[in-house]
């Protein structure tokens, strides 16, 4: 009984095998775990008899469902144009010199991910970001500095 | 609801059955649409956009192959609209494809090839995206070579792989520009689910999915005065080669294709159909012995249904998904293999020949059959059993690069010892022919009397449907088999492994109580392999189908019993079928790959 | 909300005005529409000429007619709220201040069209909305199964892809699969979510129909204009001094809508979005907003004079190129043309010329598309590189 199966098992439990609940247990894992190891997602296909392939292939669609490596803390800077007008670079900068990582790396300590995506639904409030589920808006680059210090801290 | 819908396509007026596509209804006025996507054995994708066509009133062109016609259509197949929007299709095909056509595989077997030439792309004028990808070739498999440079992404593998198989072992992964086709997390095709059965590779319109080819290695051999090459050639090969060569699909050329190996150089030309006969001795055997142990002794290691294991993919398949049915699978080696462990034991002793000097090619409908003659397993002979498969296509490609005239070659007969067969071997090329092969010989020893059917045509495990069942009631038992008196042997019989996983299911679930099966991996079985000519469609496949029962038909002898070159080789090296030596030879074991994932 | 001061544009409160709430324990209007005839309200969605909100501007009542005809007897209610379109926002406001009055909009729907079972598709990106909806739903679901209705609404999410919003592919993406938009027809009012007749309407045009049935066909239509009914939420963003959420009457001019929302040196308005059509200042004055002129789903981004358009253009190109889902040959590889394309113009390796290129290879991608992300991408294409040629040469 791998950890990976249990975890699996319980969704499965829940939800079914169905086809269907392929994305809400994907997100599942997403939320808990923040990426999909190939051990997770070998496992799921084999509860939800559908092939490892068709997993992935399935994951790799999505934007939010990764398959590799994320911190405890994925960033997702927005990069419309609108963010891009209002000073998405020096929240990228900042935020690369305060965790030293570049866009798309995960800090040594796996505590931090920095990527970048596509519109967010708050181009009213520009600069934005997600620190996973949660929208951050009208970013500065002190702004998003004590971010990082207040989840650092918890 | 009307059943009948009536259209115009480019100015003549024509009804056609209510569902009919656009694509369907003007193929009936002769009217060719070109398209990628579109393949008779598979569901309707609509993504290769190149058999858009015009709709009189519709702001948009419509995909031919998905739009079903609708009363008082008006389309326009040709007109400067469509023509400008196929072009800029494949113009856009090609800039994301790598178009070293002169060094690929496909070379003028290439659809993409094909239609930029009938539309003339001369000059395309957009960017070269292919500097742009990180593109990959695959070619760890000893089966098939996937080069995603090649890939037009029209998912014919990917439905293939899904709707005929059920395996997925290739799926769509990613998105936008960066969407390929994909195994799980992109591992090597040999690390992953996939059966190597070739399905996608005969469905690649590009040069994609191509087989591992094996040519200039045979050639080599060929040309090695120090070897004696033996060449076996599989039932279906006969009746499908000829396509390759100009020749009507459903068409036997046996005495050509033997001929023809002959004026390549092979030393010795023999049939795999041989070692199909020597299949259903051992087979037939083993199913009667089970029956047996299970149903008089009680054994319960012993388990039933006994299910044939001719196929590799399908071997591969059951190792994979339901590795706890293992124990049915008859032990017997498939035909290919059985006739490599003899080429290298029987056949150079009888021959005196060194056994290390034998180099044994065989001729198969099959991708999967490379994989299998790869096995660590399959090296009985204290030699890898067999060297060199070629599929059908191959061989045909070897004949063309010979420079022989196909049509005109003499017709010429196999060599011995293990050239002769009888009709039961030939009709393993098609679905049921095991299993008829099967009932034809085990009936005969149990009851002494041939199997209750017309002309030994046991029609019933015959066709197309995709899972067969047939009881045989067994009347008349000799003393020996008298525990079978009055029993009826219920058989099932599946192509494809989508249904093959249908009555694996069952199986798995204890519902169905069978006590033998035969599954082939392919659709229609051998004949509709993998490593067959391309195109192979639901039309081709039932003239191949066709030919091989008039094969049968034709010959002297129809029970593999029959045949005396296997009789002569249990009398002279093997002693009797199962026998101990035979268990060494032409019997297996099997991996659960469940874990292993390989 | 801050005030509106041109006096050509009606501000109107029909979205986010009071009207029932998880607080007061009290239901959007449902207690009596429920006992209306199911043709009587097809007939008053048809009659107020409300046309869905998600920007493709399909008649509603139609939609809802096609599918309530269907004689298949398991349907589904599916709300679109996988706002994607860069530089839209304004389903999260409607879904943060007044989601009572989307579920009753469902409500109504599954009523008219005889389903059991509605969905909200709800993109990745609000996933922080997810409790406090759920909690909603709780009572919303509770509240309708005491007024002896069985219907009941819960919530599926997406996880970040924009093609998903194109109806088809959200369906897919419900069913667990990659979002590819499907062959139509069929269309989901015939074979929708597992493939049975489903309605799918946006997050705002549910609200429209609940307000309609609330005020009134008389009361709805007396917004607007002929052909376009009612009033608008707007996402308004860019350069503008008061970005926000903002709810209009339809068919406003452009002018009168720089004139509030400019920062005195507007040179485009992009109206609808990354897919929709950029609009000089040469053009304000005759531009209307709505289905006679440009429709929008909401998005308003507004560009001064200090912005180059040739990153706007390049901005959007790398979005279509990223969302495509990749299936069809025009969307996949013509995004990626354009993205090179328009670079290479830019950067002097290849000459002008090859923007006529580009314009035919959007012409094709236009009529040829599976789905409407393919189609539209010839909007901003034309309509920036037809506009603001320079820009994109020099």
């Amino acid at each position: 009984m791998t950890e990976e199966f249990l975890f699996v098992k319980k969704l499965v439990d829940k939800h079914g095998t169905h086809r269907e609940v392929l994305m809400p247990i994907l997100q599942t894992v997403i939320e808990e775990k923040r990426f999909l190891s190939e051990v997770m997602m070998n496992e799921i296909a084999l509860q939800l008899d559908i092939s490892p392939a068709q997993v992935y292939g399935t994951a790799t669609f999505y934007t939010f469902l990764d398959v590799e490596n994320r911190g405890k803390y994925v960033i997702r800077i927005c990069k419309s144009i609108i963010a891009e007008m209002k000073g998405k670079k020096e929240i990228q900068k900042a935020l690369e010199n305060r965790l030293k990582i570049k866009m798309g790396e995960t800090t040594p300590d796996n505590m931090f991910t920095l990527l970048e995506t596509n519109d967010i639904g708050w181009s009213d409030e520009e600069p934005s970001m997600l620190i996973n589920e949660m929208p951050y808006t009208n970013l500065t680059p002190e702004k998003v500095i004590s971010i990082i210090n207040e989840l650092q801290q918890n | 609801m009307n059943t009948q819908i009536k259209l115009t396509i480019d100015n003549i007026k024509v009804s056609v059955d209510y569902g009919t596509t656009i694509l369907n209804a003007a193929k009936s006025l002769n009217i060719k649409i070109p398209t990628l996507c579109y393949h008779p054995d598979l569901c309707i994708a609509g993504n290769c956009r190149v058999c858009v066509v015009e709709q009189e009133g519709s702001r948009n062109l419509i995909a031919a192959c998905a739009t079903p016609a609708a009363e008082g259509m008006v389309i326009h197949t040709n007109s400067l609209r469509v023509r400008t929007a196929r072009k800029a299709m494949l113009e856009l095909l090609l800039s994301e494809h790598n178009s070293e056509c002169t060094t690929c595989y496909k070379n003028t077997d290439c659809e993409l090839q094909s239609l930029s030439a009938e539309y003339k792309i001369t000059k395309n004028q957009l960017i070269d995206l292919v500097p742009y990808h990180h593109y990959t070739i695959d070619n760890y498999s000893p089966s098939i070579i996937k080069d995603d440079s090649k890939c037009i992404r029209c998912q014919r593998c990917v439905r293939t792989c899904e709707e005929l198989q059920s395996v997925s072992a290739l799926s769509v992964a990613y998105r936008g520009e960066k969407m390929k086709i994909s195994t799980f997390a992109e591992k090597p095709m040999f690390d992953v689910i996939c059966t190597n059965c070739g399905q996608c590779v005969n469905r690649c319109p590009v040069g994609a999915l191509v087989e591992n080819n094996y040519l200039d290695d045979v050639w080599e051999a060929i040309y090695n005065p120090n070897k004696h090459v033996v060449v076996q050639t599989a039932p279906a090969v006969r009746i499908a080669l000829g396509e390759d060569l100009g020749i009507d699909h459903g068409t036997i050329v046996t005495g050509k294709m033997v001929a023809a190996l002959k004026k390549l150089g092979f030393d010795a030309v023999l049939d795999t159909d041989f070692s199909a006969d020597l299949t259903i001795m051992e087979e037939g055997t083993e199913l009667l012995t089970r029956l047996k142990k299970t149903l008089v002794d009680k054994d319960p290691s012993v388990k039933l249904p006994m299910m044939t294991s001719c196929s590799p993919g399908w071997i591969k398949f059951l190792e994979h998904q339901f590795p706890q049915l293992l124990p049915n699978l008859s032990t017997c080696k498939s035909p290919q293999q059985m006739f490599g462990a003899l080429a290298k034991t029987y056949y150079p002793k009888k021959k005196g020949i060194n056994p290390a000097d034998i180099v044994s090619v065989s001729i198969m409908p099959c991708t999967a059959k490379k994989f299998e003659a790869n096995r660590p397993e399959m090296r009985s002979s204290g030699y890898q059993d067999v060297d060199y498969v070629l599929t059908t296509r191959e061989l045909a490609v070897m004949i063309k690069q010979a420079g022989l005239d196909f049509n005109i070659l003499e017709e010429e007969k196999f060599d011995t010892i293990m050239g002769d067969s009888t009709g039961a071997a030939v009709i393993f090329g098609a679905s049921g022919g095991v299993m008829e092969a099967a009932l034809r010989t085990a009936y005969e020893i149990v009851t002494g009397r041939e199997v209750p059917f017309e002309n030994l045509n046991i029609l019933p495990v015959r066709g197309m449907d995709g899972v067969k069942e047939v009881d045989v009631k067994i009347e008349g038992t000799l003393p020996e088999w008298s525990f079978l008196e009055g029993a009826t042997l219920k058989t099932a019989i599946a192509h494809g492994l989508v249904n093959a996983k249908k009555v694996m299911q069952l199986v798995a679930s204890g519902e169905a109580a069978y006590h033998f099966i035969e599954i082939m991996a392919c659709p229609g079985g051998c004949l509709g392999g993998g490593g067959q000519p391309i195109p192979t469609n639901p039309e081709i496949r039932m003239k191949r189908n066709k030919a091989i029962y008039e094969e049968d038909s034709g010959m002297v002898l129809r029970k593999s019993h029959d045949n005396p070159e296997v009789a002569a080789v249990y009398k002279e090296y093997l002693g009797a079928p199962n026998s101990h030596l035979a268990h060494e030879l032409l019997h297996t074991h099997y991996t659960d790959r469940k874990k292993t994932e390989k | 909300m801050i005030d509106i001061t041109n006096r050509n544009l009606k501000k109107t409160d029909v979205i986010f005005g009071e009207c029932g709430h998880k607080d007061s324990g009290k239901l959007p209007i449902l207690e009596t529409i429920i006992k209306k005839e199911a043709d009587e309200i097809i007939d008053e969605i048809i009659e107020s000429g409300l046309k869905g909100r998600g920007g493709a501007g399909f008649p509603t009542g139609l939609k809802w007619k096609f599918c309530s005809m269907n004689p298949v007897s398991e349907k589904y209610v599916v709300c679109n709220a996988d706002e994607g379109e860069p530089g839209t926002f304004k389903d999260r406001d409607i879904l943060l201040k007044v989601p009572e009055k989307v579920f009753a909009g469902m409500a109504i729907c599954g009523h008219v069209i005889g389903a059991k079972e509605g969905y909200l598709y709800l993109r990745g990106e609000y996933l922080f909305m997810v409790p406090k909806l759920n909690a909603i739903l709780t009572w919303f679901n509770a509240k309708i199964k005491d007024l002896g209705y069985d219907f009941a609404i819960s919530i599926r999410r997406g996880s970040g892809a924009y093609v998903c919003g194109e109806e088809t592919a959200l369906i897919e993406s419900m069913e667990g699969k990659r979002g590819e938009s499907r062959n139509k027809p069929p269309y989901p009012v015939a074979e929708g979510f597992r493939n049975k007749p489903t309605v799918i309407n946006n997050v705002e045009t549910f609200v429209d129909v609940a307000m309609i049935q609330k005020y009134g066909v008389e009361c709805f239509k007396k917004l607007g204009t002929q052909d376009s009914r009612g009033s608008k939420v707007f996402s308004i963003s860019g350069d503008t001094l008061k970005p926000g959420v903002y709810e209009l009457e339809m068919g406003m001019k452009l002018s009168d809508f720089v004139d509030e929302f400019g920062d005195g040196d507007t040179k485009a308005v992009q109206v609808g979005g990354a897919s929709g059509f950029c609009v000089p200042r040469k053009h304000f004055a005759e531009t209307i907003i709505g289905f006679e002129g440009i429709p929008t789903g909401g998005s308003m981004m507004l560009f001064n004079s200090s912005r180059s358009m040739y990153n706007v253009l390049l901005n959007y190109l790398e979005f279509f190129a990223d969302e495509s889902c990749g299936q069809c040959t025009p969307c996949r590889v013509g995004c990626q043309q354009l993205v090179k394309g328009i670079e290479a113009v830019k950067s002097g390796k290849k000459d002008a010329d090859y923007l006529n290129v580009l314009l035919k290879l959007t012409d094709a991608m236009k009529t040829t598309s599976k789905c409407g992300l393919g189609q539209s991408v010839a909007n901003p294409c034309s309509s920036i590189i037809g506009n603001f040629v320079e820009e994109m040469i020099y």
